[in-house]
């Protein structure tokens, strides 16, 4: 694990072979880190003229707007509930009027929107005191931290945004041994994380110890790459300074990409592998970002639900870059031109980091919990690396780049020729998505984008696939109910016949009932067919 | 000469054993319908949309398998569907006569709507709901965009409206390189010569 950072990739592949290396994810690669902000202390970003709260900042289902427009709302407010079990609610981050409720555009590759409601602060800052702090939290039940982690919209922060309460449960068929903070921000230009860790160090290991006490776990991991070692020390600090911290540790480890990716980060610093489709917590693991942790300490000990966090805004077309705490809904014009840019010719606006993170079409977006940096790329940095895509040339870079061993090229190769079965058999699926490939591939493949690709496709046919199960189901129950009514209608007539008949013609009825009746069954099953 | 009458006894007796087990196994793993018609039926898009000319997905799926039908007659199945019938059948594929229009949805304008049931006769997934003189509406989740609808209203207010296109539904479109987008061309001239 120590030599990592020296020995080239295939060295190192045969040394994890053989044993000589602990434990260590395969792959990953080394690009040049940007960190220009890892100096800059944390400013506080003044609240814009107008903030617009998307109604789903986190994966799952989408919220539902509790407050109408013209409604006073304070800072910290519920103003949308959560529908469904994987979501969480959405809070005001400043007070104001809510002006508007509708759709606008987020923080996503398409460019299209999500319904959202638009505040106009007030300027005063109000904050909704009814959420009461729970200093005790050690004598508090799991659940009760739970609900209020749920009821405080926290979800993680560290991009994915996965409703946080979901993970800090106390499952008896899977206890949690080890609770992993993630302070490793692997992605190049984002120091967000680097500077929450050194300026709120004792606020992160507080969190740490109420994430372990509310899963029951015994050990805790904080993992810090080595280019943070001010982090890394402000953090041993803290944990000095407590005495109640009894087996959590503090882990430096070489700096790699994608370290920062969960599944990668657990086997290293474990040796233990999270199987396809299961969840770190069926290997006894819980992991969760440095920054989230933070803001659990918020919900629990403050009292505060989550409306803001901090935004790395850099990129090599910004003349000031900045790590800013931003209330959640900020526009993303407007961050950009406290840091004096207000051109976007020629400028890509990248959100989240230059490796996993997506273009925007326009800077009119709103801040979100996943904004773990804003980048202004200049288009030209941006636009040599993949427009001219070359033929493959089998060198083999991405696969040894892949941190789950996949075989880019060939996935790359299937997808193209929309040979998704293939690709699926390859593990399509199991791509992280890290970008380590498109990044070493010397013909410019957009390899990645392929997967994307790939992925939609066929998430596509499938849905498809449903809905025409359903309608051929819902169509075969209509069929047999139609049957269904006509003969019954033929039985009734028949039955009504029988005992209407006159009663001289009684014979005759008699006679004619059974045909008639015969008659009809046929003509019934017929007709609907 | 005894050689020859052994080898036919022989193969006389095999012959005769070999028919009884057929026979016997013919009744045994009788199987009711034609499988064809539900795996066609299994690729199709069931909108029961009528636009292949039959009333519904399975009969036309039956009109395939028993040849009496084209392959290339499922509209909103389009080029995908065709191809997958043409492999299933082991046929040539055929051009499609008619290009899939977007996805719709039926929407009833409800104060315009008399609440006479005729539409919700129609519908063939029972995807509108209501009573008579009540107004009727589209279960949207449901609503295949077939149009069967749309004729029976005696009021004409049923309006097919463009499927609105959702966020967590969309994916990302092939990478705007050129070797991307060729790979697509070149794909599409195959399946039209094929």
């Amino acid at each position: 694990m120590k030599g990592g950072i020296i020995m080239p990739a295939m060295l190192r592949k045969i040394a994890q072979r053989l044993g000589m290396l602990q434990h260590s994810f395969t792959g990953g690669i080394h690009p040049d880190m940007h960190k220009v902000t890892a100096e800059m202390p944390i400013e506080d970003c003044a609240i814009g003229s107008l903030l617009v709260l998307p109604m789903k900042q986190h994966i799952g289902d989408i919220c539902v707007p509790l407050v109408a427009v013209g409604d006073r709302v304070l800072r910290g407010q519920k103003i949308a509930r959560s529908e469904g079990y994987l979501s969480v609610p959405v809070h005001a981050s400043t007070s104001g009027h809510v002006v508007k409720i509708e759709e606008h555009a987020i923080a996503h590759p398409s460019g299209m929107g999500l319904p959202s409601i638009f505040i106009e602060p007030d300027g005063l800052d109000e904050r909704d005191e009814s959420l009461i702090p729970i200093l005790d939290w050690e004598n508090r039940e799991a659940t009760e931290l739970r609900e209020r982690a749920r009821t405080c919209g926290l979800a993680g922060l560290g991009g994915a945004v996965f409703p946080t309460f979901i993970k800090l449960v106390q499952d008896k068929r899977f206890p949690v041994e080890t609770v992993i903070l993630n302070g490793i921000e692997c992605e190049p230009w984002l120091t967000n994380d680097h500077r929450l860790m050194l300026e709120h160090a004792a606020e992160v290991l507080e969190g740490m110890g109420i994430i372990k006490h509310m899963v029951g776990a015994e050990s805790g991991i904080i993992a810090i790459e080595d280019n943070k070692p001010d982090a890394a020390a402000a953090i041993q600090q803290a944990l000095d300074d407590r005495d109640d911290m009894d087996g959590v540790s503090v882990v430096v480890l070489p700096t790699r990409y994608p370290q920062g990716s969960e599944k990668q980060l657990i086997y290293t610093l474990t040796g233990l592998e999270v199987p396809a489709g299961k969840l770190p917590m069926h290997i006894g693991v819980l992991c969760q970002n440095v920054a989230t942790s933070k803001a659990l300490y918020d919900a629990v000990v403050l009292g505060q639900p989550l409306t803001e966090r901090i935004v790395t805004v850099s990129g090599d077309a910004l003349a000031k870059p900045a790590n800013l705490r931003v209330r959640l809904g900020t526009l993303m014009r407007s961050l950009f031109a406290r840091q004096e840019l207000e051109d976007f010719t020629d400028i890509q606006i990248i959100h989240g980091g230059p490796m996993m993170g997506e273009r925007m079409k326009q800077p009119d977006v709103p801040v979100v919990k996943a904004s773990t940096g804003l980048l202004a790329m200049s288009a030209e940095a941006m636009g040599a690396a993949h427009t001219v895509e070359q033929a493959c040339i089998r060198c083999g870079h991405c696969s040894e780049a892949c941190p789950i061993s996949l075989v880019p090229n060939l996935l790359a190769d299937q997808c193209r020729s929309e040979q998704f079965e293939k690709a699926e058999q390859y593990d399509l699926f199991d791509c992280i998505e890290c970008g380590a490939c498109s990044y070493v591939c010397p013909s410019n493949i957009p390899l990645v984008h392929y997967f994307r690709y790939g992925k939609g496709q066929v998430a596509l046919q499938r849905r498809e696939q449903v809905f025409a199960e359903a309608s051929r189901k819902r169509s075969e129950a209509h069929e047999n109910r139609l049957l269904r009514e006509k003969e019954e209608k033929a039985a009734r007539r028949s039955r009504v016949r029988k005992t209407h008949a006159p009663k001289t013609d009684e014979a005759k009825a008699d006679e004619t009932k059974p045909e008639k009746k015969a008659a009809a069954e046929p003509a019934a099953v017929e007709e609907s067919k | 000469m005894t050689g020859l009458l052994y080898a036919l006894a022989s193969f006389g007796a095999f012959a005769l054993v070999s028919g009884i087990i057929l026979a016997i196994a013919q009744k045994v793993f009788h199987i009711d319908g034609d499988p064809m018609v539900d795996k066609i039926d299994a690729l199709l898009p069931q909108t029961q949309c009528g636009q292949c000319g039959y009333p519904g997905c399975k009969p036309y799926s039956e009109a395939v398998a028993s040849s009496q039908a084209e392959v290339n007659h499922c509209v909103p199945g389009g080029e995908r569907v065709m191809l997958q019938i043409a492999d299933l059948m082991g046929v040539e594929p055929k051009e499609l006569e008619a290009e899939a229009a977007a996805p719709m949805l039926a929407f009833v304008r409800e104060d315009e709507c008399i609440g006479c049931t005729l539409c919700i006769k129609a519908c063939p997934v029972d995807a509108i709901i209501g009573a008579p003189k009540q107004y009727h509406t589209v279960v949207a989740d449901h609503c295949t965009g077939c149009t069967l609808c749309v004729e029976p209203c005696p009021v004409d207010c049923i309006d097919m409206l463009v499927k609105p296109e959702l966020i967590e539904h969309w994916s990302w479109p092939l990478p705007e390189t050129k070797r991307a987008q060729q790979g697509h061309e070149r794909r599409d001239h195959h399946a039209s010569h094929a």
